[in-house]
C-alpha cells in the first residue's frame, strides 16, 4: 500500500491565498453590497455569479443524475464503481450552488420565500424547487457513503431499501432543472442573442447537461487516478467516450438544424462580436471534441479521453456564459466581471476541488479493493470488506 | 375597467412637472441635477427624453401581461385589476429574474444598499384604487399625460391620429407591444430615436415560458413511470438469469 500523493504544496498555497482574498470579497459583497463587489447594473443584473456559478455549477454537476440513471436504472453494472464519486461532486456542486446564490441574491435571508409564496409560471420558481429538492435527494444518495463509514448498518439497510425512489425521484428533478435553466431565457426573445435564444433552449441545456456529466465523470476519475494514486479504469471511461460521441454529435446537429430552421444560420458566416464566441463555443463543445473522440487511438488512450473531456467541459461553460453573458449584450449594455466576482467564482471552484480530495481521502468514495484509506482502523477495513460485495449489488 | 395612461409626446412642452409630482408622491429626492437626468433610475421613476424639440417620456409600461409579474418566483411583482404592475419589497428575494426579463428595462435595482430593493413606477397604485389620476397625469399641464380608461384612451389615440393627418407616426406603442400595455405613447417621429425598441414581438411574453411550464405537470407522471418501467424491466432480465444459473447449477449438482 502506497501513501496518497497529496503533498502539492503549490496548490497549498494558491488555495489559502483564494481563501484569504474569498474572505475579504465576501466582507465586500455583505457589507458594502452588491453595488461595491459587482460590476453589475440594472442594463446587467445577471453576471459571472449567475452565469457561472450558478448556470455552470449545476451543469457541471450533471454526472450525479447522469451515471445513477446509467447504472440504477438502466442497470449498466460495469459503470458502478464510479457512481460513488459522481455522486459526491453533484452533492459538492449544488450545495456550492446553493451557496454561491448566497451571494448573488439581493436579500439572501429571504431564500426560502418559494416555500411559501407561490408563483407556479416562473421559472425560477420551478428551478427553485427541483434543486432544493434534488440536493436533498443527493444528500440522501450521499448517505450510505457515511453510513457505511460509521457502520450504521441498520440505517444503511433502510436507506437502500428505498434507494431506487430516490434514484427515481433524481433524475426526475434533474431532467426538469437541468432543462429549466434554459427555460429561464425563452421569455427574452428580443434580449437573447438569435445564437441562443431558441424555443429549444430547455432542450439544449438538457442534452448539454447529458454531455457534460458524461465529460465530467472522466475528466473526475482521471484526476482520481492521478492524485490519489488510484487505477484508471480506462475500460469505463472508453465507453462514456463512446456515449460521448453519440450525444455531442446528436447536440451538435439539433444546434444547426435549429439555426436554420429560424433562419439564422447565415449569421454563422457573418463577422460578428457574438459570432466569435458562437465559434469558439461551438469549436470547444461539438468540432474539437467529436474530432478527438472519431480517432480511435485517442478515443482509447487515457490522455485523449481527458483532453476531449476538458475541451468538452470548457465548450459547454463557453455555452452557458454566452447565453447569460455574450448573448444578452446583444441588448446594448457591455459586461465585464469586476475583480471581486471573479475572486469568489474562484473560491467556491478552490472549495469544490478541496473538498472533493478531503471527503474522498476519509470516506469510502472509491471501491475498497483499489484504494488506499489513510484513516481506516481495523474492524472498519473488515467492515467495509463486508459492505462492499453486498453494495456492488444494489 | 383597467385603467391607463396616454402620452401624447407632441402636446409635451418639457417642464418636467411630472417628473417632480412623480418624486414626490414615491417620497424621492428631486432637484435640478436630478432633473438633467434623461434616464429612470432607482431614484427617477419616470423622465422626460429630450432629442432636440421633441420630448418622449418613459415610465414602466405596466404590461397587461407582464413578464416581470410572470417570472417573479414569489410573486413580489403582481399586476393589479386596475391596471398598476406593484412590486412588495416583503416577499423579494432579490433575485432579479424580473429586471432581466422586463423587455423595456423599466426595473432598477438599488445597487449599493446593504438591503436593496427593485424600484419602478408602479402608476400610483395607491391613488389609482382611490379613484384618482396618477401623480404625473393630474399635474400635467398641457394634458399630454393623460389618465384614464385603457380602452378608451385607445380610441382616443387612434382617433388623434386619424384626425391629424401627418402630425403622428401611424403608431400606439404599447397597443400591441409585448400583447399591449397600460401605458401607451404617441409621437410624431420613430420611437427608437429615444431608445424604444421597434422589434418587439406582439405576443405577451410569458406565454413563452408558460408553455414549458404547463406540460411539467403532466411530464412528471409519465417521466417517472418510464423510469421505473425500464429500471424494472432492467432488473427482471437480470433475476430471470439468476434464476436460469440457479437452475443449470442444480441440475449439474444432480448429475
Amino acid at each position: 500500500m502506497t501513501v496518497p500523493r497529496i503533498r502539492f504544496t503549490f496548490w497549498k498555497a494558491i488555495f489559502l491565498f483564494i481563501m484569504a482574498a474569498g474572505v475579504y470579497c465576501t466582507f465586500l459583497r455583505f457589507f458594502r453590497g452588491l453595488g461595491a463587489s459587482t460590476n453589475l447594473s440594472d442594463q446587467f443584473p445577471w453576471g459571472l455569479w449567475i452565469g457561472f456559478d450558478v448556470m455552470c455549477g449545476v451543469m457541471l454537476a450533471a454526472g450525479g443524475f447522469t451515471l445513477t440513471a446509467a447504472v440504477e436504472i438502466f442497470n449498466i453494472k460495469r459503470f458502478h464503481s464510479i457512481v460513488r464519486p459522481t455522486i459526491l461532486t453533484a452533492f459538492l456542486g449544488y450545495l456550492l450552488v446553493c451557496a454561491a446564490l448566497m451571494y448573488d441574491l439581493g436579500l439572501p435571508w429571504n431564500i426560502w420565500h418559494p416555500l411559501v409564496m407561490r408563483n407556479p409560471h416562473s421559472v425560477m420558481f420551478e428551478v427553485a424547487w427541483c434543486v432544493m429538492l434534488y440536493t436533498t435527494v443527493l444528500a440522501l444518495e450521499f448517505s450510505p457513503i457515511v453510513l457505511e463509514h460509521f457502520q450504521l448498518k441498520r440505517a444503511l439497510k433502510v436507506i437502500r431499501s428505498v434507494m431506487v425512489v430516490f434514484v427515481i425521484l433524481g433524475v426526475l428533478l434533474s431532467t426538469l432543472h437541468q432543462s429549466s435553466l434554459g427555460t429561464l431565457y425563452l421569455i427574452m426573445p428580443n434580449k437573447l442573442h438569435p445564437f441562443w435564444w431558441s424555443p429549444l433552449l430547455p432542450v439544449f441545456f438538457f442534452v448539454s447537461a447529458i454531455a457534460v456529466g458524461l465529460a465530467m465523470t472522466i475528466f473526475e476519475s482521471s484526476m482520481s487516478s492521478k492524485y490519489f494514486g488510484r487505477e484508471l479504469e480506462l475500460p469505463i471511461l472508453r465507453d462514456l467516450g463512446r456515449v460521448l460521441v453519440v450525444v455531442l454529435a446528436l447536440y451538435g446537429i439539433l444546434r444547426f438544424e435549429d439555426l436554420y430552421h429560424r433562419g439564422v444560420l447565415n449569421l454563422v458566416l457573418v463577422s460578428s462580436y457574438q459570432q466569435h464566441f458562437f465559434l469558439l463555443e461551438i469549436f470547444l463543445s461539438v468540432v474539437a471534441p467529436l474530432g478527438l473522440l472519431l480517432i480511435p487511438k485517442v478515443r482509447e488512450s487515457a490522455q485523449g479521453l481527458y483532453l476531449a473531456a476538458v475541451l468538452t467541459l470548457l465548450g459547454f461553460v463557453t455555452n452557458r456564459l454566452n447565453v447569460t453573458i455574450t448573448g444578452v449584450e446583444n441588448a446594448g449594455a457591455r459586461y465585464t466581471p469586476k475583480w471581486t466576482e471573479v475572486v469568489i467564482t474562484a473560491m467556491f471552484v478552490a472549495l469544490g476541488f478541496a473538498i472533493f480530495g478531503l471527503v474522498a481521502r476519509y470516506l469510502p468514495i472509491f471501491p475498497e479493493e483499489k484504494v488506499h484509506i489513510p484513516a481506516l482502523s481495523e474492524p472498519e477495513a473488515r467492515f467495509a470488506e463486508v459492505v462492499v460485495p453486498v453494495h456492488a449489488g444494489d | 375597467m383597467s385603467k391607463g395612461i396616454l402620452y401624447d409626446a407632441t402636446q409635451c412642452i418639457g417642464c418636467k412637472q411630472c417628473e417632480q409630482a412623480c418624486a414626490t408622491e414615491n417620497g424621492l429626492p428631486y432637484d435640478d441635477l436630478i432633473a438633467d437626468q434623461q434616464i429612470t433610475s432607482a431614484h427617477k421613476y419616470t423622465a422626460i427624453l429630450i432629442k432636440d424639440d421633441k420630448f418622449m417620456r418613459k415610465l414602466c409600461m405596466n404590461c397587461d401581461d407582464p413578464a416581470c409579474a410572470s417570472v417573479c418566483p414569489v410573486g413580489a411583482m403582481k399586476k393589479t385589476a386596475l391596471g398598476p404592475v406593484t412590486y412588495d419589497k416583503g416577499r423579494c428575494m432579490g433575485c432579479r429574474y424580473c429586471m432581466a426579463a422586463c423587455p423595456f428595462g423599466v426595473p432598477k435595482y438599488e445597487w449599493e444598499k446593504a438591503v436593496p430593493g427593485v424600484r419602478k413606477c408602479i402608476m400610483c397604485s395607491k391613488r389609482v384604487a382611490q379613484g384618482k389620476q396618477t401623480a404625473c397625469a393630474e399635474i400635467c399641464p398641457t394634458g399630454a399625460t393623460k389618465f384614464g380608461d385603457r380602452e378608451q384612451l385607445l380610441e382616443e389615440a387612434k382617433k388623434r391620429i386619424h384626425d391629424n393627418p401627418g402630425k403622428y407616426l401611424p403608431h400606439i406603442f404599447g397597443e400591441t407591444e409585448v400583447g399591449g400595455t397600460s401605458v401607451m405613447l404617441l409621437s410624431s417621429v420613430p420611437f427608437n430615436l429615444f431608445g424604444f425598441r421597434t422589434d418587439l414581438t406582439e405576443r405577451a411574453l410569458p406565454m413563452y415560458t408558460y408553455q414549458v411550464l404547463s406540460r411539467i405537470p403532466d411530464f412528471v407522471p409519465l417521466f417517472g413511470t418510464m423510469l421505473g418501467g425500464i429500471y424494472w424491466i432492467t432488473h427482471r432480465r437480470e433475476d430471470v438469469a439468476e434464476a436460469e444459473a440457479q437452475e443449470k447449477k442444480q441440475k449439474g449438482g444432480e448429475r
